[in-house]
């Protein structure tokens, strides 16, 4: 086991310098979600308008793999339609169980790939995600996983 | 037997972690089991393995000595003055739990106050305030201290007359602090009200006698003193324990059974409906045999000098914060701590990937991490296997997890 492996350079940057985070003045979907076991917490707020995430911001704290996660989420998604966005969502789970993805469609994200070699930090690095879920679930008929 | 020994008693020691051997912190979550205790649990189901109180048969009166046998060991341990106040549970949880329905729900009522610190575990908490709900009774809390500690003029100001129950840890699992017991009982009694206490921090590492505290009520945790997981202690004093209501019903716990009535067995059976916990208590039994071997005199100067030890040398670390009481001698063995900058998630990884097992996270104690303003922490716990060289491990491990950030961050 590496910590190389799971600490990329990339991660440490979005810690430190967390991409989008605070709140939205717009009309939004706001969801609050923690990680009971170690006490994790994100506010994740979504502007949604013609099915498009207009927007995005969110508030949290939490190790740096979760804020990281977060970080990148919410570029990732910003200006994608909502099916886009969890369809993203879906390959970025599959990635972190350790299973084969098209990590084209990642970007940045990719480098929590590690994180499926540290079972102890997947959840950290799904929390914005399913928050994302969430969020999104009443504009869609999706059911988060 | 010396405590340089003692390792020896314990297989899971003799594997290596990620490439390190193994350095276990974490005996406040569990403890690690010595061989003994293995052995005990083995040696039932091959040989003994039966129901308890029904059987006329052979192996039947077998289990039923073993496990009764274990009860008599365990109500030594803590000094019951007699076997049948110990009720074997599933756990510290279980145990209080039970309190507050079978006690807490049919003796408190409205106006009436519970009293706590914010420093109790989840566990010692959250049947509280449900008890609370059910019966109008209000929660009270002792302030703490900044270093966690409480003070007696604090204990005196929030017991009043309208305090029916007063629920404490012995030990905080969090910031080590050890609660001067005997004096709040003595508070508490005063007005009339029960003490329920939460052993599950002090039971496994000094003595703890039951009559000395005068407490009422005493739960605690096998798994966490070297027994295995699944099974539990609640202690009572006669009189509160034949006041107590069962909470579960079923097989074991009955005397009549009628169409449309019943009755129950007497104290300790009434409260152990369905098959007991046979396995589990034989094990704690034998954990319990463990311990008073070594000696829980020796057991607590042990954890005390490692963590004074721990305290010296975390404390000397740059960037490493350290909360709860200043002296060893006035907490149990543990340390909890915060690296600058670092989320205690983050330490954990680090120090497993050196073969550091330690606690991250919020303890099961939300109200004191608010307490703290913090929303995690990281904890070392010791027990009677950890030795000088595992905290000389854990400083290493903080080492290079500051190295390690300083360098990814930049």
């Amino acid at each position: 086991m590496q910590l190389d492996e799971l600490y990329r350079q990339v991660i440490m940057d979005h810690y430190q310098h967390p991409r989008n985070q605070g709140e939205l003045t717009a009309k939004t979907v706001s969801v609050d979600l923690r990680n009971p076991s170690c006490g994790d917490e994100i506010t994740l707020q979504l502007e949604v308008a013609d099915g498009r995430v207009q927007d995005v911001r969110f508030r949290g704290s939490g190790c740096s793999i979760s804020m990281a996660s977060a970080s990148m989420m919410t570029e990732a998604i910003k200006g994608q339609d909502v099916p886009e966005a969890l369809s993203l969502a879906k390959v970025f789970r599959s990635m972190i169980r350790g299973e084969a993805v098209d990590t084209e469609v990642l970007g940045d994200l990719e480098s929590l790939q590690g994180v499926s070699r540290f079972p102890a930090r997947v959840k950290c690095a799904l929390l914005a995600w399913q928050a994302l879920e969430k969020a999104v679930s009443g504009h869609t008929d999706h059911q988060p996983e | 037997m010396s405590m340089d020994d003692v390792r020896k008693d314990f297989p899971i020691f003799k594997q290596v972690i990620n490439g390190h051997p193994l350095v276990y912190l974490d005996s406040a979550a569990t403890s690690q089991k010595p061989r003994p205790v293995i052995e005990a649990i083995d040696r039932y189901y091959r040989e003994s393995n039966s129901n308890v109180h029904r059987g006329v048969h052979t192996l039947g009166s077998r289990a039923t000595e073993a496990y009764e046998l274990a009860r008599e060991k365990v109500a030594r341990f803590i000094n019951a003055p007699s076997s049948d106040l110990v009720v074997f549970t599933r756990g510290t949880t279980e145990s209080l739990n039970m309190i507050g329905y079978g006690y807490a729900r049919t003796k408190l009522g409205e106006g009436d106050e519970i009293v706590l610190t914010p420093a109790e575990h989840h566990s010692n908490l959250i049947p509280w305030q449900q008890a609370a709900r059910a019966t109008g009774a209000r929660l009270k809390y002792i302030p703490l201290q900044a270093d966690g500690t409480i003070t007696l003029e604090d204990v005196r100001r929030t017991i009043t007359d309208k305090t029916r129950l007063v629920a404490i840890a012995q030990v905080s699992n969090v910031l080590g602090t050890i609660y001067p017991i005997r004096e709040i009982v003595d508070l508490a009694h005063a007005v009339g009200a029960v003490v329920v206490v939460d052993g599950a921090q002090s039971v496994p590492h000094m003595p703890v006698d039951v009559q000395a505290l005068d407490c009422d009520f005493l739960a605690f945790s096998g798994h966490k003193m070297c027994g295995p997981t699944g099974v539990g202690v609640l202690y009572g004093k006669r009189e509160r324990l034949e006041e107590m209501e069962p909470t579960y019903f079923g097989g074991e716990m009955i005397d009549v059974v009628e169409l449309y009535e019943a009755s129950w067995k007497e104290i300790p059976w009434k409260f152990e409906g369905g098959t007991p916990i046979i396995a589990g208590a034989i094990g704690l039994g034998a954990a319990v045999d463990y311990l008073t071997g070594i000696g829980m005199e020796e057991i607590r100067r042990h954890d005390r000098e490692l963590t004074e030890y721990a305290l010296e040398r975390l404390r000397s670390l740059p960037g490493v914060t350290v909360y709860g009481p200043e002296a060893a001698g006035e907490r149990g063995g543990l340390v909890t701590f915060n690296v600058d900058g670092v989320h205690p998630h983050d330490v954990s990884t680090v120090l497993d990937s050196e073969g550091i097992a330690i606690r991250a996270g919020h303890h099961c104690a939300q109200p004191l991490m608010r307490w703290l303003h913090v929303s995690a922490t990281a904890r070392a716990s010791f027990y009677l296997y950890n030795t000088r060289a595992d905290v000389d491990a854990l400083v290493h491990g903080l080492n290079t997890v500051k190295e390690f950030f300083q360098h990814a961050i930049g």
